[in-house]
């Protein structure tokens, strides 16, 4: 069978499943949640009112056997950009997704009976609303473990905490991976949307989903053959992802000077070694826990890992670097044990990682808690999930904080803060951070790989020569990765190796039984961001929101010495297409 | 008497493996960073060379090391 746009409406609690329109076809992941958006939301709407709309939708290979592929798109417009928004997540939503016929799930209004919050379960036939007033102001973990009870254990589950029900700018859509664990729609405030329609969780039937149809089934897996090897190939994602995770990148960012810290006034932290990868590793190791995991099935990477305790016990999972270094580099907590108990903390109250430990480093300037503290740190995100007025004040995320106590070094682009790259000092990551139409994500364009690690070539980070081009590339290309389901990290492979992006054409190709070239990915992605960047204009978002912070400008970071030195003009030619 | 170098090198991720995390080293005037990898005996065969950072810039193999250097040596890693 064909597959189905499922298009919920909250205001009376129905659904319509519905043809895919000839357009949306060629669409999946952020093409199609970023298309509906801006083809179907009144960009000039309330991120939190009955005409924003959330848009799941499971990349063009998600639920097929290609590697790495199971990746999943929420799209709305931001309560805390203002902006449209992309956020994608491993997990097992995408595959459950895909392999029911579900193109994409939309869901629109806000209902009538605002007085308690519903649970949608989504199945091939319909699509089911229960008001689950018991699961109100319960933790992530509980709620999963209610869904696991009522179905098999393989549901697809998507759930927000408690900051979302109170409608956070930090809250996040957290979704059950396949440990039973979970992965986050991180950036952007989406689990405040959620929120506002009264949603508390989502599953989707895994019982009864047929096998994602293939076309061309042998030209499929010859492709998808080069594709793996071409990943397990490359050096970082064949053998330091999987031995040392992505916080392998604090000592590298620490030695190039381009790991901010203490708030953005240096590129060197003196927590270095404390919370680097391989410190990670070793204490991993000598704990039993796990250097190499996967976030969802179909992961040949296993970049995540397990963290235990001291005593052995599972602590958290999924253990990033941009969280490490928010907490630790730029908050000060050294003490890597305390991080992944925060890590834990904010994945079973459902708040973004990254915006959360942001906020914290700018509330050290704002005198709300020491350098370096992290016990109180940890009982300021126990405020945010009960909605104190400092909890509040933290919910609202860096740019709001920053607001509210009257600071000028507050770290933020399109009021979305900026992580765990310096600009000043790896400035193609800057470009990237201040010209997405996403707000300062470090994902959307990661000049890192060519500025700092010598992947895709070579271009000098503390330079301004070839940055421009290089993000404008690399925006055009993450906008097409990102809509095939893929995980970001095939793109090391796809800057170094020539074979594998082909083979990543070639499956689609394959699978949907059309002839895309290289040329058309191009176009794709490009056609992509105009929609995005069209919307954002729409919303009141221009040129002057492509920037960074004015106090990079005039402040020389350290041990480099070096500003934020790229002009207007300059800003505005990246993604002039 | 040769003139002689005195340079901190610092070894990550693979590369710690039964080596060490940081020495200062003395080497003769005009050691490179080659001459390096190759006194340190770090297993580039298996895990390549990716990253190097002498005072935290980045530099290539050939670089001619300078007294008081720290140069830093990473195999090709990467994350995001």
């Amino acid at each position: 069978m064909a597959d189905k746009i499922y298009r919920v409406n909250m205001k009376d609690l129905s659904y319509k499943i519905e043809e895919v329109p000839e357009e949306w076809m060629g669409l999946g992941g952020r093409g199609l949640t970023s298309t509906i958006i801006y083809e179907e939301v009144d960009p000039e709407c309330h991120p939190l009112g009955p005409n924003n709309k959330m848009v799941f939708a499971p990349g063009l290979l998600s639920g097929t056997p290609a590697a790495n592929s199971g990746r999943n798109s929420l799209g709305a417009k931001s309560p805390l950009t203002g902006g449209i928004k992309e956020s994608n997540v491993g997990g097992t939503s995408a595959q459950i997704f895909a392999k029911l016929g579900v193109k994409a799930l939309i869901i629109e209004g806000i209902p009538e009976d605002d007085s308690t919050f519903y649970h949608l379960h989504v199945t091939r036939e319909k699509v089911e609303f229960e008001k689950v007033p018991e699961l109100v102001g319960k933790n992530n973990f509980e709620v999963l473990d209610t869904m696991l009870e009522k179905y098999d254990k393989k549901v697809a589950v998507m759930t927000i905490g408690r900051p979302g029900e109170m409608r956070m700018p930090i809250a996040n859509v957290s979704v059950k991976d396949p440990e039973g664990k979970f992965r986050s729609h991180g950036r952007g405030g989406l689990g405040a949307v959620m929120g506002s329609k009264k949603i508390k969780v989502i599953t989707v039937d895994a019982e009864k989903y047929k096998e994602t149809i293939i076309a061309d089934s042998e030209k499929f897996k010859a492709a998808n053959k080069v594709f793996a090897k071409s990943l397990l190939d490359h050096p970082v994602s064949g053998q330091a992802l999987p031995a040392f995770g992505t916080d392998v990148l604090v000592n590298i960012l620490n030695e190039a000077g381009g790991l901010p810290s203490r708030n953005f006034r240096s590129g060197n932290s003196e927590n270095a070694e404390y919370i680097s990868g391989e410190t990670m590793a070793e204490t991993i190791k000598s704990r039993n826990g796990k250097t190499t995991h996967g976030c969802h099935a179909g992961c040949i990477i296993q970049c995540s890992q397990v963290y235990n305790d001291k005593e052995g016990n599972y602590l958290t999972s999924g253990f990033e670097y941009e969280t490490i270094w928010a907490l630790g580099a730029h908050t000060g907590i050294k003490d890597l044990d305390m991080i992944a108990k925060m890590d834990a903390l904010m994945d079973d109250i459902g708040i973004d990682s990254i915006e959360t430990g942001i906020t914290l480093g700018v509330a050290v300037d704002a005198g709300i808690l020491e350098y370096g503290d992290g016990e109180r740190a940890y009982e300021l995100i126990k405020e945010v999930n009960n909605g104190t007025p400092i909890g509040r004040i933290i919910g609202g995320g860096t740019g709001n904080l920053g607001k509210l106590y009257g600071l000028t070094r507050v770290p933020v682009v399109k009021n979305q803060g900026i992580p765990a790259y310096e600009p000043r000092a790896v400035k193609g990551q800057g470009v990237s951070y201040a010209t997405t139409p996403m707000g300062a994500d470090h994902t959307t364009g990661y000049a890192v790989a060519t500025n700092i690690l010598r992947v895709g070539g070579y271009i000098d980070p503390l330079k301004k020569d070839g940055q421009l081009e290089l993000s404008r590339n690399l925006q055009i290309s993450t906008a097409f990765i990102d809509s095939t389901g893929m995980c970001i990290f095939v793109a090391f492979s796809v800057l170094d190796n020539p074979d594998t992006m082909p083979a990543l054409v070639d499956m689609i190709n394959a699978r949907f039984d059309i002839n895309l070239t290289g040329e058309d990915v191009m176009e794709f992605g490009k056609t992509i961001l105009k929609r995005e960047i069209e919307f954002n204009r729409k919303a009141g978002l221009n040129s002057a929101h492509d920037r960074l912070p004015e106090f990079m400008k005039y402040e020389p970071l350290p041990p480099h010495n070096v500003v934020w030195d790229f002009t207007n003009e300059e800003l505005d030619s990246v993604l002039d297409f | 008497m040769n003139k002689t170098i005195e340079i901190t090198v610092k070894l990550f991720a693979h590369y710690r493996e039964n080596k060490f995390k940081v020495q200062n080293r003395t080497y003769p005037e005009g050691t490179t960073v080659r001459d390096v990898i190759d006194d340190t005996g770090i297993d580039i065969e298996k895990f390549p060379v990716g990253i190097l950072l002498a005072n935290g810039r980045h530099i290539d193999e050939e670089y001619v090391l300078k007294d008081s250097d720290v140069l830093a040596i990473f195999p090709k890693v990467g994350g995001g």
